[in-house]
């Protein structure tokens, strides 16, 4: 059984997201542990990449901090395994199709098996390309995410037919980074993907607020956040463990 | 399922928030492409506004100073604007309009695609925003002030290497943020399904004329055909019409910058390995965790780390071939060209002439080459001058 289960068990899910590698290896194995601690139920870590087209200035910054760290996709799977010896909590990649189609797809997945990593967000391959990826991660039990975004319209019948483990859904247009306002358009999208299959939907793009997590809890079964997470890691550098567990630990109370 | 594919290249590698964007272009494509109202006003647009068709010029100094093939220019660098890039945005901000759009966005290494959309934003009435890398808007200064002078907004962009790739990137990102009023007038055979096969059919006429003003001054096919490739629209616009005439040479010059066995280079198909980026599966300058090299050219409009999926797949074929060119051998072109023809390339296509003056003495004269000049220097010459170490205030 693939571990994507669980998290969305247990009421509705926290999704925290962070660059691995940013500031370095040793503080991302620390801040997974602590989040999950702190009530995250699945941490989406992101492989950094030179042209991260989906990510506004936050986390391209992090992704340009943890490269010039030396950070490498072979590094980052050591780390996973080194979480793994204190802790069970579930872990998706979210990186770009290069990455892993120049690792090698099948390589990848097979490490990511070995290492728990349970899904695979990867927000430059749509679903008319999944093939690249597809048969691996279904050879090596690893969950190829789907997306849906406000200009998805009738394609998130179709996407939604084929999804599996859980939908993210992009609520707003444009780059990931923090936002005032939450689009009100998710909330649509997600009555579209129930109408066609029974799976959970977690809202992703700019939420930051407990307030806007609260919201968006009402009509999802999960928040994601990102670039308010990496703001304080940029902000805290070595010392951002604590802040970001406080932040995790409200961001959970704020949807439970 | 995947669409756009070139033998194993090609595709569509975006984020969802743009997918229904590029389904909705295919399709409008397909329809304006059959369109003969649309095919008579760009036509004319070509050829009335954009001075087409463009002359093929029989280099005689050159050739005679070379001793081997005999040398045409065909002279890409005579249209409006100075460069072949105003054949595909004349096409594509058509279609823009003609698809309801108010708003067009581009990507601009030289500068010369930035002005070209520029021009032609402003000749069709659509507002028009630029995206050049921030080390580009320092070399090519004079072309950010003429995008301005159009009544373009130009963004110079911070964000990683600050070259064409990152002005990709954040051209990618806007249109994210906003596609229904907004077209991305991709300025190279590049990017997702459907831009590689309609920058392609926009800049054809290129070959098409090569092809026929060439069976008017020789009767016959030329022997080899060369041009510049950076992401490859003026390569792809002057090979096309001769893929199927095999006993055609295609030969694309890609800039090998300090040289291929150095890290400062922008040779693809020398260096590059097999990737995905840019919405397309082709050959990139990567490392073996897939990051993207900071590649590095002479010339903007070459500094670019891909190759378009179409030239990938001809390189696979063996059908075209792709030779590094460096930016020494293409400092000394232009200066051969001004000098021996009077003609000012632009330092993109100063390979192709740098890789001519290799290749035809080694033809006989009885043999036939083309040249694409995609465009003309005058952009170029202060920075030549500061390579050469000329301190020229523009
Ligand atoms: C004059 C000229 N030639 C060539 C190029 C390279 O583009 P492509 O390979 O698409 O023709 C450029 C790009 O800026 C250019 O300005």
């Amino acid at each position: 059984m693939n571990k994507l289960q669980q998290v969305f068990s247990d009421g509705k899910a926290f999704i925290p997201f962070i660059t691995a590698g940013d500031p370095s290896l040793d503080i991302t194995e620390r801040l997974v542990i602590e989040m999950a601690e702190a009530g995250a139920d699945l941490i989406e870590l992101g492989i950094p990449f030179s042209d991260p087209i989906a990510e506004g200035p936050v986390i391209q910054e992090a992704d340009y901090r943890a490269l010039s760290a030396g950070t490498t996709t072979d590094k980052i799977f050591a780390m996973v395994k080194r979480i793994r010896i204190s802790s069970t909590v579930p872990i998706a990649f979210m990186t770009y199709v290069n990455p892993i189609f120049t690792y090698g797809a099948e390589k990848f997945m097979k490490n990511c098996q070995e290492a728990g990593v349970c899904a695979v967000i990867v927000p430059d391959l749509p679903f008319e390309e999944k093939e690249e990826l597809l048969p691996f991660c279904s050879e090596y039990g690893v969950t190829l995410i789907s997306m849906i975004a406000p200009t998805s319209k009738d394609r998130i019948r179709l996407i939604a037919k084929e999804a599996e483990g859980f939908i993210y859904c992009v609520s707003s247009m444009g780059v990931t980074g923090v936002r005032k306002e939450i689009g009100n358009d998710v909330e649509e999208m997600i009555k579209i993907v129930k109408e066609v299959k029974d799976i959970p939907c977690a809202i992703g793009f700019g939420i930051s607020t407990p307030e806007q997590a609260n919201k968006v809890a009402q009509f999802s079964d999960g928040v994601i956040v990102g670039s308010a997470i990496v703001r304080i890691v940029a902000q805290y550098g070595e010392d951002c463990v604590p802040h970001v567990a406080e932040y995790v630990r409200n961001m959970k109370d704020a949807i439970r | 399922m995947s669409k756009g594919r070139f033998g194993i290249h090609g595709g569509q590698y975006i984020p969802e928030t743009l997918m229904n964007a590029v389904i909705e272009l295919e399709n409008e494509y397909n329809f304006y492409k059959n369109d003969p109202e649309f095919l008579e006003e760009f036509t004319s647009l070509l050829n009335k506004y954009a001075g087409r068709p463009s002359l093929l010029y029989y280099a005689e100094k050159m050739t005679e100073d070379l001793g081997g093939a005999k040398i045409y220019l065909k002279r890409e660098d005579l249209n409006h604007t100075g460069s072949h890039k105003i054949n595909n945005v004349l096409g594509q901000v058509l279609l823009a309009k003609r698809m309801g759009k108010t708003r067009v966005i581009a990507e601009t290494g030289a500068g010369q695609h930035g002005v070209a959309t520029a021009t032609a934003a402003a000749l069709l009435g659509l507002e028009c925003e630029i995206f050049m890398g921030k080390e580009d808007t320092d070399r090519q200064a004079l072309n950010v002030y003429r995008m301005e002078l159009l009544g373009a907004k130009v963004h110079a962009v911070t964000s990683g290497t600050q070259t064409l790739k990152d002005a990709v990137n954040e051209t990618m990102r806007e249109w994210t943020q906003r596609v229904h009023d907004t077209h991305y007038v991709l300025g190279s055979v590049m990017g997702p399904h459907p831009f590689p096969t309609i920058v392609r059919d926009f800049q054809s006429v290129i070959s098409r004329e090569i092809k026929q003003q060439m069976l008017e001054e020789e009767g016959r096919l030329p022997d080899a055909v060369l041009a510049c490739v950076g992401g490859g629209s003026n390569a792809i616009g002057s090979f096309y019409e001769f893929i199927e005439d095999k006993e055609v040479r295609l030969v694309g010059c890609e800039a090998a910058g300090h040289g291929v066995q150095t890290e400062k280079t922008a040779a693809t198909i020398a260096t590059g390995t097999l990737g995905i980026f840019h919405g397309m599966k082709s050959y990139f300058c990567q490392d073996e965790y897939g990051q993207i090299a900071p590649v590095h050219s002479i010339s903007a409009g070459l500094d670019y780390p891909g190759i378009g999926p179409e030239h990938a797949d001809l390189h696979d074929q063996g059908r075209a071939e792709y030779v590094p060119v460096t930016d020494d051998e293409a400092v000394e072109a232009f200066e051969y060209l001004s000098r021996v023809e009077g003609i000012i390339p632009a330092i993109e296509s100063a390979h192709a002439v740098a890789h001519a003056r290799k290749l035809a003495p080694a033809m006989s004269s009885d043999q036939i080459m083309v040249i694409c000049l995609s465009g003309r220097g005058d952009k170029d010459v202060a920075a030549i001058a500061r390579y050469k170490g000329v301190q020229i205030y523009e």
